[in-house]
């Protein structure tokens, strides 16, 4: 890029690597800095109130390091217990109907109109939040972690059909149409030419589903729909932080166990 | 000898893909997951009120007829909100980075001070701000600090700091080590190495990650305001504390939009950056 013919510089910069052309470097990173200004500028803060909180959040971190898993034990098992039924029910749940869902939503399986329907399915399962889902449910069939399985399941659904569907429509070809030649029907198709592509995936999918709902579970107790984010919300809004800093380390070893467990069985899959 | 060869091995006459004892240990461990999940719907189950769920469909009912037609007028009071909302995601975007970018560091195995003693600190510090979602973590800093705008902000930020961290060390520990041997060879100082070595290098993945992570944030921080971490959950809280359904309507349009433009905004810059 540099003149060769002038004097060699002694020095050398590193080019930029994104934005090369200067003008425009100089446009984007004015408007990043206005808009931090504007932003920056627009942010209230209560500093009083903040130098306040600083010795609750001294209070939290020392009940985080000493942890009180006893004296509210009673709720936390039971919210423990619901988070975990809940996870399981609508991980299980939510594979059964996004299988068939899945399929529906594979050009190379299901006619346009199937797969129109099968897309808007998920779209509309994708694009809403679990937290707001939950929200209706909760309004719709009461408190409890009945409304959280169905939450779970509807988020599942969008998540797991969707990557489903992009598996199948990348299978290798020349099998489906090796099982066809054979003069199968459209479901020897599916279970012959296929599953054994995308079971594996399928599974790990799953597994990996598993550990979002077990996180998603913690969090959507706090509006109502059951498991150890109700009894979390109820432990920090009475200022309990022992108890509170108890369950965050719950949240934590579990997500940490399903998480490392469901890789170990994923690369064995593979 | 002589009567093997007289009795012919049987083989089986049918191809099966697996071995009989393999199968029955397929079916035995289909049957524990039916088990398990019977056993699990019973626990869970022990305390719905099955009355409420089988009314639910007239409940629905009764919430989509209120929800139509949404209150369009509403939406000049939610643009501050808005606003609010962009600023949490994209301020506590800017902090995790902020925060991410020195753990990545020192988590990767070829950039850490110390295997032993630095690596599993800040590897615990990735695990424990991925495994809380960021609701909760407004929640603590909701008591912690008092609502408003900047608890979200924090909120946002701890959280991103396990995804961030936890995507970067692993494009920092993929690196080419010829590229930073061949700056080492020069005579670079050990700042030299990281700047035309490393970070030249993990460069894309850092900004792609980045953009990511802050599409993943714009969707969250709508939320949580329901904690009462400022932004437009806030007015959604506070229409439906009120059921003033066709404002929720209104507002989950509005929340809808904006989460669809920031996916288009990420996939847009993530495609030109690849």
């Amino acid at each position: 890029m540099s003149p060769t013919s002038q004097a060699y510089p002694s020095a050398w910069k590193r080019p930029p690597q994104i934005f090369t052309d200067p003008l425009w470097r100089r446009v984007i990173f004015s408007g990043m800095v206005l808009y931090l200004l504007l932003a920056i500028g627009s942010v209230e803060v209560n500093w009083a109130r903040v130098w306040e909180g600083l010795e609750r959040g001294q209070q939290f971190v020392m009940g985080f390091l000493t942890p009180d898993f006893t004296s509210r034990w009673r709720d936390i098992s039971i919210g423990l217990v619901e988070s975990l039924t809940m996870t399981l029910t609508a991980t299980v749940v939510g594979i059964i109907i996004s299988v068939p869902i899945g399929i529906g939503a594979a050009k190379n399986m299901a006619p346009t109109w199937v797969y129109l329907i099968c897309r808007a399915i998920i779209s509309v399962s994708r694009s809403l939040q679990e937290i707001i889902i939950a929200i209706f449910f909760v309004k719709m069939f009461g408190f409890g972690p009945f409304a959280g399985f169905l939450t779970l399941s509807f988020a599942t659904i969008g998540f797991l059909s969707k990557l489903l569907a992009e598996d199948i429509e990348d299978i290798d070809k020349s099998q489906v149409e090796a099982i066809r030649a054979t003069g199968a029907s459209w479901l020897q198709i599916l279970v012959y030419g296929v599953s054994p592509q995308v079971m594996p995936r399928l599974v790990g999918l799953s597994l990996y589903r598993l550990d979002i709902n077990f996180r998603e579970s913690s969090v959507i107790g706090i509006v109502g729909a059951g498991g150890i984010g109700a009894t979390l919300n109820t432990a920090i809004d009475r200022y309990e932080y022992d108890s509170a800093g108890a369950i965050l380390l719950i949240i934590i070893a579990i997500v940490l166990v399903v998480e490392y467990s469901s890789s170990l069985i994923r690369r064995r899959l593979q | 000898m002589i009567d093997g060869l007289e009795e012919p091995v049987k083989l089986p006459q049918i191809w099966s893909y697996r071995t009989p004892k393999a199968r029955f240990l397929i079916w035995l461990a289909w049957l524990a997951l039916v088990a398990l999940f019977v056993f699990s719907w019973q626990l869970m189950n022990t305390n719905t009120l099955w009355m409420f769920v089988w009314d639910a469909p007239t409940h629905a009912a009764d919430i989509a007829s209120r929800m139509f037609p949404p209150r369009w007028e509403y939406i000049h009071s939610i643009w501050l909100p808005l606003w609010d909302t962009l600023n949490i995601a994209t301020l506590g975007t800017l902090g995790g980075i902020a925060m991410a970018v020195p753990v990545a560091f020192l988590a990767a195995r070829n950039t850490t001070p110390s295997v032993l003693f630095v690596r599993p600190v800040a590897l615990s510090i990735i695990v424990a701000s991925r495994s809380i979602n960021s609701l909760i973590w407004a929640l603590l800093l909701v008591a912690i600090i008092g609502p408003g705008i900047f608890a979200g902000i924090i909120a946002i930020a701890l959280r991103s700091i396990g995804f961030i961290g936890k995507l970067l060390y692993e494009a920092i520990e993929e690196i080419d080590k010829n590229q930073v041997e061949a700056v080492m060879a020069t005579g670079a100082s050990p700042a030299q190495v990281m700047h035309y070595g490393i970070v030249s290098q993990v460069m894309p993945a850092f900004l792609g990650i980045s953009v990511f992570r802050w599409d993943i944030n714009i969707r969250e921080s709508t939320i949580l305001g329901l904690v009462g971490a400022g932004g437009i959950g806030l007015q959604l809280d506070a229409s439906m504390n009120v059921l003033a359904w066709p404002q929720v309507t209104l507002i989950l349009v509005v929340i809808l939009a904006t989460v669809l433009v920031s996916e288009w905004v990420s996939a847009k810059v993530r495609a030109a950056l690849i």
